[in-house]
């Protein structure tokens, strides 16, 4: 890694010279990933062919599998044969299912991708609102029972963890009001309730970030200082606030949305949605490791994305905290 | 001595259950969980089975509580292994070299940027989906937080004139770190394992919950939890049931996360009005304070009053300098009469007005557009004091276009003749740009053309020049003589240094401890009555000051009894 100032004399501007480290940190991160994913098979303990089919599986049967995985070659050869199986899109073939690993996330990845944008987008929608709501009002100190009561359903949500708030929702609005179908995906009634149970946490978690965040604002010298303009609270908040802001809820929000990436595990397991995460509990039970290994991949590929994005917007939203890290 | 709040006994009185639960659980309620009652299968919630039974009749309530022990063991034995593994990390990355070190925490940092879960589920294709795998799992999942956390704070100790001290007198790296690092980076780390066991405790709850976890026969919460959602449509209780110890036990730990960190500060607000009938005047002053206390709340929730009772009129174009030491309440008054307090401060007096607006009660909007044009403040910290997120152009236009109707134009114009003003050179491009490409002393001056922007009758400098160095502060008080020259403003000037405010001011407030202790015409200086104004003249440095001798020190003791 270059030097922070070495870096920015040679490039100029102290936003390309982040742009340019986030993205050599996600190449880097990149590597590190390909390579756990791989030797994350090599390290499990025994014989990983022996492991999924099991003890009583004959010796041909076996033999077979070790073939098709290519467990028997050297270790070199192994590797590169997995690095340029990864470029022509090849991730071998499922033991479980006998089709191409690479079908079998296509087919799912969309549906994992709708639920996690829908219930970011949700979050984020609400978050700002009641973050900025609540600090403004705490900070007047005049509302202090309903400040107290909103923090504490904030609280709450924060806390309890998204698969229980699921068993939760499907218990009162879908069995007790028929409200929404319980499980299953494709029609937007069916997706309420996975969004809902996906997007009530980081939602209450962002808006607490807000909050704080905004109590910190409103405390600093320039917002005396617009005070002392006497403007009308929109501006104060909106104009004057809300940019000072950005940053740390953008981080927050990158936090959120790696948080709901893999949070889709336990949410899509509850309503059955047919994503990759309902996908990976059966896979690792069953130590259909070509399969593992797909949607291993397939999930930390989902993060570094979203920490890409997040830093991308970090560095077009907010010059400054680009100059802050470089 | 510390209040023990309500919520840290409500937190203890939790602990203290979940304790018991998880130590005598098995003892008391062993029977009750394993004993199969095949006649009362899956029954519904009642007295006798507030979580109903599963779907071999065992009490479900009781495999709850019986739970707590493994729930928590494999909780702490996974913390034990994130703190242990971050420890190593950390501490190694702290003594590393440069090269290695920057790799090893971009590793640390890269391995943070994934969420727990993926790594648990990482880490539990190795280890397989049992109780230890699972242990080890959300362990290793965690190492990477407390790494970060102990490189981070074992930097910033190294960092300390102690600890290089210790250096310096000999003392070995290892020695350094158990003797004088360790202990200053326990504080944090606490903290931290607290919050850390709430993550922890339901991420094992999800693996349990996924089926990667513990495995049957075995049971922890997690496990009842997702034998429970099966059982939904029957008894939602047999899901909530074990739900509700996840989450509360989870709260718990977190909220002690929480009570070890505290630092809370109460909020009061409201002016109150003084009893006695304020002096009416022919409304002539543009500021008119009468009796102002200003009060503070503390930690401990008692108030404390900071100023003591303080009487000023401002005349209109008239120059006065509030002079002081620190402490002595002059920026408090200055923040009172602007009306700028924060909720945290209550203010009591018998008038306080600028041009015939009273500032005690809500303002009309009328009013708040009078004093958003006739009134502006300059702070001590020119880099604090200027939104860093919009350009000055917006910060100078947005009095003109918000309270005197000006289009974007006429302000954008208002605002460059004011930035010439105040002698900040070409200020068509400036305009353009955010503070942080201003120096200190332009954005000083941009602060003085912010509040020419509207017809200001005061100008409000709190400290403006302390931050600047002597050169820019000429540059500055120019500014500000020249704003008054232009606009006949009056300007309260609070300074601690009295020789500045004798040549800008034409009178003169001296403040010491919340009280005025002598008001006198800027000329008349020299013949000071009161001890601490003389004792504040005599610290300045003349050019015939004997530099062998030390500067006199003001004579009056800090916690003598000052005459007024």
């Amino acid at each position: 890694m270059t030097t922070a100032p070495a870096l920015a004399a040679a490039v100029g501007s102290p936003r390309l010279v982040f742009v340019l480290q986030r993205l050599g940190r996600a190449v880097i991160s990149l590597a590190v990933v390909l390579v756990s994913v791989f030797f994350m098979v090599q390290f499990v303990p025994g014989d990983p062919v022996r492991a999924a089919l099991g003890p009583t599986a004959p010796l041909a049967t076996v033999n077979a599998l070790r073939e098709q995985l290519g467990v028997d070659l050297p270790l070199g050869t192994q590797f590169s044969n997995y690095l340029s199986g990864l470029l022509h899109g090849d991730l071998g073939t499922s033991v479980t299912a006998q089709r191409p690993v690479t079908g079998m996330l296509s087919e799912r990845l969309p549906t994992t991708l709708t639920l996690a944008v829908v219930a970011f987008l949700v979050a984020v929608v609400g978050a700002f609102p009641l973050g900025v709501a609540t600090a403004v009002s705490a900070r007047s100190g005049r509302h202090r029972l309903l400040d107290l009561g909103v923090s504490g359903v904030l609280g709450v949500l924060v806390a309890v963890p998204n698969f229980l708030l699921a068993v939760l929702l499907i218990a009162t609005l879908s069995i007790g009001l028929g409200a929404f179908p319980p499980a299953g995906w494709g029609t937007p009634s069916e997706a309420v309730l996975p969004v809902l149970a996906l997007a009530a946490g980081p939602m209450a978690y962002l808006a607490r970030i807000v909050h704080v965040e905004m109590l910190r604002v409103l405390e600093t010298p320039y917002l005396t200082t617009a005070r002392s303009k006497r403007l009308p609270g929109r501006l104060l908040y909106l104009r004057h606030a809300l940019p000072n802001i950005v940053a740390a809820a953008l981080t927050a929000g990158g936090v959120v949305l790696v948080g709901l990436v893999a949070g889709t595990v336990l949410v899509e397991t509850v309503f059955t949605v047919p994503g990759i995460g309902s996908m990976i509990v059966s896979s690792i039970t069953a130590k259909d490791y070509p399969l593992i290994q797909g949607v291993v991949l397939v999930y930390a590929l989902l993060v570094l994305g979203a920490n890409l994005v997040i830093d991308l917007a970090l560095a077009i939203l907010d010059p400054r905290s680009a100059i802050a890290e470089a | 001595m510390r209040r023990v709040s309500p919520q840290a006994v409500a937190v203890v009185a939790g602990l203290v259950v979940v304790a018991g639960a998880a130590v005598l659980g098995p003892t008391l309620f062993g029977d009750a969980a394993e004993a199969r009652d095949l006649t009362n299968r899956q029954a519904e919630a009642s007295a006798a089975h507030p979580f109903g039974t599963d779907d071999l009749g065992r009490d479900l309530f009781a495999r709850v509580v019986v739970a707590t022990r493994l729930s928590l063991l494999l909780t702490l034995g996974a913390v034990g292994i994130s703190v242990a593994g971050g420890v190593v990390l950390g501490v190694t990355a702290a003594v590393l070299p440069r090269i290695p070190r920057r790799l090893l925490t971009g590793l640390i940092d890269i391995l943070l940027s994934f969420p727990w879960l993926l790594l648990a589920l990482f880490f539990s294709v190795i280890w397989g989906a049992t109780s230890t795998g699972a242990m080890l799992a959300i362990g290793f999942a965690g190492i990477p937080v407390f790494a970060r956390l102990i490189y981070t704070l074992a930097a910033s100790v190294a960092n300390t004139d102690y600890v290089r001290t210790a250096g310096l007198l000999g003392s070995s790296p290892l020695r350094t770190s158990v003797r004088h690092v360790l202990p200053n980076i326990m504080p944090p780390l606490v903290v931290n394992v607290a919050a850390h066991a709430s993550v922890t405790l339901l991420s094992f709850a999800a693996l349990s919950f996924l089926g990667l976890g513990v495995q049957a026969p075995e049971y922890d919460w997690g496990r009842l939890l997702n034998a429970g959602a099966k059982d939904i449509y029957r008894e939602p209780m047999a899901a909530i049931g074990p739900g509700i110890a996840i989450v509360l036990t989870g709260v718990l730990f977190s909220l002690l996360g929480e009570l070890l960190s505290e630092d809370r500060r109460p909020v009061v607000r409201a002016v109150r009005e003084t009893e006695e009938p304020a002096e009416t005047d022919s409304g002539e002053a543009v500021v008119d304070v009468q009796n102002l206390r200003v009060s503070f709340r503390t930690d401990d929730g008692s108030l404390v009053e900071r100023v003591h009772g303080i009487d000023l009129r401002i005349a209109p174009g008239e120059v006065v300098g509030v002079v002081g030491e620190s402490g002595s309440g002059k920026s408090v008054t200055a923040m009172a009469i602007a009306g700028l307090l924060g909720p945290e401060a209550q203010v009591e007096c018998r008038r306080l007005a600028f041009r015939g607006i009273d500032l005690r009660g809500r303002l009309s909007a009328a009013q708040r557009r009078q004093l958003g044009l006739e009134q502006a403040m300059i702070f001590q910290d020119p880099l604090s004091s200027l939104n860093p997120a919009l350009t000055v152009g917006r910060q100078l236009t947005e009095v003109s276009q918000v309270h005197a109707g000006l289009s974007r134009g006429a302000a954008l114009e208002k605002a460059v003749a004011a930035l010439d003003l105040v002698r900040i050179p070409d200020p068509a491009r400036r305009i353009r740009q955010l503070p942080h490409e201003f120096s200190g002393g332009m954005r000083q001056r941009a602060m003085i053309a912010m509040g020419l922007m509207g017809t200001p009758r005061l100008l409000i400098a709190d400290e403006p020049t302390t931050a600047l160095d002597v050169t820019v502060q000429r540059q500055v008080l120019r500014a500000l003589h020249d704003a008054r020259e232009r606009t006949g403003a009056a300007i309260l000037l609070i300074s601690h240094d009295i020789a500045l405010v004798s040549g800008f001011c034409d009178r003169i407030v001296v403040m010491r401890d919340g009280v005025v202790v002598e008001q006198l015409a800027a000329s008349d200086l020299d013949q000071a009555e009161h001890p601490y104004t003389r004792g504040l003249i005599a610290c300045v440095p003349g050019m015939n000051t004997d530099r062998s001798r030390p500067l006199p020190v003001i004579g009056v003791a800090a916690d003598e009894e000052v005459p007024v």
